[in-house]
Formats: C-alpha cells, sequence, structure tokens
C-alpha cells in the first residue's frame, strides 16, 4: 500500500464508521443495478415498462384509503406521501422508543395499522402490504441511504454484522463470503452482486413478483441449507440494518428490477 | 393401553435409531495430507461422479467450471477442475472433498463429508453430510481422470 492510500483510508477510518477487514470501502458500493444486463437495466429505468411501478400505484391507492374501525387512511394523518415520506425509507429500519428496537418499514406500517387506523396487521409480502411499502419507498428514489446512523441502533447494527460474518448452513457459508469476498465474480454463470438493497420492495424477475428484503435473505439462508428465520425475525432486521447501514450514501431506486 | 402405548414407543425410539445409524459418517484415517483408503471399501464410478459434478445439487459447478462443453452456467469462484487428476493424487483428492476446511479454514470450499461444528443446518439437512461416501467416491474418480 502506498502512503497516499494509507493516509485515506487512515482518514476513512477517522470519520465514518469502522469498517471490518474485508468491509466494502464506502467509495467503491455499487447497486445490483451495476451487475445486470442492458435489457434489465432498461426495464427498471422506465416507469412504463417496470412491474413494481404497478405496485407502488395500487400503494398510492391504499394511501387514501380509510380502513380499520378507527376508519382513517395513511393520508388523514400523513397527508401527501410525496412531501411527508420523502427520504423515510433511506432511513429504515428506524428505532422505536416504545419497542426499544429497530422496526422495518413494513412493521412500521403494520404498527401505524394497530394504534392508530385499528385494523389488522397485513401478512408479511401480502400484496397489500408490498403496495403500501413500495409506494412509501418510491418516495424517497434517489435519496441516499442513512439508515443505521441514529446512535441508539449501534447494537443492532453490530447484531446485524455479527450474523452477516457468521457461517451457517449444510454449505457452511456466510453472506460476507459471496458478498463483500467474492463480488463480481459468477456463481453457476449469475453475477454475484454486494448485496446492497437499495431497490426493495423491488421486482425479481425470478419470483414473478415484488418482494420484501426479508424474502430475499431467507432465499439465501435456503440456498446455504440453513433454517431461515422467520419473517420479522429480531435476526432477519438486524441483518436488514446493517444491510441498510452497509449501504449507507448509495441512492435508493424503489422499486428496482433484478434478475 | 398401555403396553400398546409402550410398544408403540419403543417402535418410535427403534425408528429414530436406525435413521441415526444411517447418517452416522464413515470413519476414515488421514494419511499425510490425504485419505488412501476408499470410503466405501470399494472403487467409486467415474461416469457416475461427472453427472454427480454436473448434477446442481452437489453444488460443485455453482463454484467451479471444467471441461464440460454441453454445460452452460459454471461458476469461476473456484478453480478450474480441468487437470485436477494431475494436480492431486487420489488420496488428496478425497481428503480435500471430505474436509477441505482442514488446509484452509478460511477456504469457501464446503466439507462435503462432515456434519460437527456446523451453525442452523436447515431441517431437511441436520445430521446429514452434503454427499455420501459412495458420491465422494465416485467424483474422486472421476476427478483423477482429468488429466492435461
Amino acid at each position: 500500500m502506498s502512503f497516499w492510500r494509507a493516509i485515506a483510508a487512515a482518514a476513512l477510518l477517522a470519520t465514518g464508521p469502522a469498517l471490518l477487514a474485508g468491509e466494502i470501502l464506502p467509495d467503491a458500493r455499487r447497486s445490483g443495478y451495476s451487475f445486470m444486463g442492458p435489457d434489465t437495466r432498461a426495464m427498471q429505468d422506465d416507469d412504463t415498462s417496470n412491474p413494481g411501478m404497478l405496485f407502488v400505484l395500487d400503494g398510492e391507492a391504499l394511501w387514501t384509503k380509510r380502513t380499520g374501525s378507527a376508519d382513517k387512511a395513511c393520508a388523514d394523518c400523513h397527508g401527501d406521501a410525496r412531501g411527508s415520506m420523502k427520504g423515510v425509507a433511506a432511513r429504515y429500519p428506524a428505532f422505536d422508543k416504545a419497542l426499544a428496537r429497530p422496526v422495518t418499514l413494513d412493521q412500521r406500517i403494520n404498527l401505524c395499522r394497530s394504534n392508530h387506523q385499528q385494523a389488522p396487521a397485513l401478512p408479511y409480502e401480502s400484496r397489500d402490504l408490498l403496495a403500501l411499502s413500495a409506494f412509501v419507498a418510491h418516495q424517497s428514489r434517489g435519496v441516499a441511504i442513512t439508515a443505521g446512523d441514529d446512535p441508539q441502533l449501534k447494537p443492532f447494527v453490530d447484531q446485524g454484522r455479527d450474523l452477516f460474518m457468521q457461517r451457517e448452513g449444510q454449505l457452511n457459508l456466510a453472506c460476507t463470503n459471496c458478498h463483500d469476498d467474492n463480488f463480481n465474480k459468477r456463481l453457476a454463470g449469475a453475477p454475484i452482486t454486494q448485496g446492497q438493497p437499495t431497490g426493495y420492495p423491488l421486482y425479481r424477475l425470478e419470483w414473478q413478483t415484488l418482494g420484501s428484503l426479508e424474502r430475499r435473505l431467507r432465499s439465501c439462508m435456503t440456498g446455504v441449507r440453513a433454517q431461515a428465520y422467520d419473517f420479522g425475525a429480531p435476526e432477519l432486521v438486524a441483518l436488514e440494518l446493517y444491510l441498510m447501514s452497509r449501504a449507507h450514501g448509495l441512492p435508493m431506486e424503489t422499486p428496482a428490477v433484478r434478475p | 393401553m398401555a403396553r400398546a402405548l409402550v410398544h408403540i414407543a419403543a417402535l418410535i425410539a427403534a425408528s429414530v435409531a436406525g435413521a441415526a445409524n444411517a447418517d452416522e459418517l464413515v470413519p476414515y484415517n488421514i494419511v499425510s495430507d490425504g485419505i488412501a483408503e476408499s470410503l466405501t471399501g470399494a472403487p467409486g464410478d467415474a461416469a457416475r461422479g461427472r453427472a454427480l459434478v454436473l448434477a446442481r445439487t452437489t453444488t460443485c459447478i455453482l463454484c467451479h467450471s471444467g471441461p464440460f462443453p454441453e454445460t452452460r452456467f459454471q461458476g469461476d469462484l473456484a478453480p478450474d477442475l480441468s487437470g485436477a487428476g494431475n494436480r492431486w493424487t487420489v488420496s488428496q483428492l478425497r481428503l480435500r472433498l471430505v474436509d477441505a476446511a482442514r488446509f484452509n479454514p478460511e477456504t469457501i470450499m464446503p466439507s462435503y463429508y462432515r456434519t460437527d461444528h456446523l451453525v442452523r443446518v436447515g431441517r431437511n439437512f441436520a445430521g446429514k453430510p452434503i454427499l455420501s461416501a459412495a458420491e465422494i467416491e465416485d467424483i474422486v474418480a472421476f476427478l483423477a481422470t482429468l488429466r492435461d
């Protein structure tokens, strides 16, 4: 390492959160978008061909629809989402004071439903929950990710990092083995990305639908033949939080399209 | 009634014990940097081994590539298997499949014939090695034929 690179590395360590060996430096962080072919990029870029936009439109309709025994719509408290929700998803998962732990955007939507709308929780991966979270996250398109900056989240970010580094499953592989150490290489012909969660919920061509980051994490766990955590499990929330903090500064893309 | 219950309990116990036996690993001796003796006591079948290497369920081809012109979507995370039979003896190949982490704890190559020191193994895979002793032998026999 040259003298100047050593200085630059020391400066980075002094200013940003401490990086562990093997973690990706901030200016080397790349969205999954940059690993895709031109066709998939074009599908994401054009809102009229991006299938995720159908969910965003559904979410927009749900935003103003009254529900629950309180007969309230999201818009009755939050007004026009274009203003009130801008940048919100870039800060999630966020610390919830009452629960004393981080909650995901999906969980926040359901907390709103139970606390303010007196409506039943929407099941994970249900069309309405995906549509609402896609609509909310879409208001942050282009906003730099800052999730994890809140100091109260530190122990949970650390828990997520530990889980990311932990080998697991019958194949005994950790997230870091592929997504820190081997991105850009090919697993069975498909490019391995850095696993930067910039566009969730996103439309995955393999799924033929929109899906959450938790769904993606669970399918990676199944891939290494590990017992996947349940939706909403504290471990998945911690992993989601660590991944978002690891993507610090990257712009949100919701709804992204991925192969 | 009580007798029937005891009988059922005994049946369950017997079937659990039977399953455990089926999953038990064959003991092996490491000599120098290899396992000299076949895990099954018989030589493997190279043709079956080739089919196993190409079957995605064994995971080989997800990371490795090799002299398999008919197979699309090979990986490049690990060395090309071409010439593996020149680089390694049969004994070395066998131990590298059984427990590659013995040589390098940081390796991403799974230990294909090991069930201990694993975390959160999926319900369907718990207590089972990735490959059976017979599958290891077939793959070893095939890899030994890969000579430049």
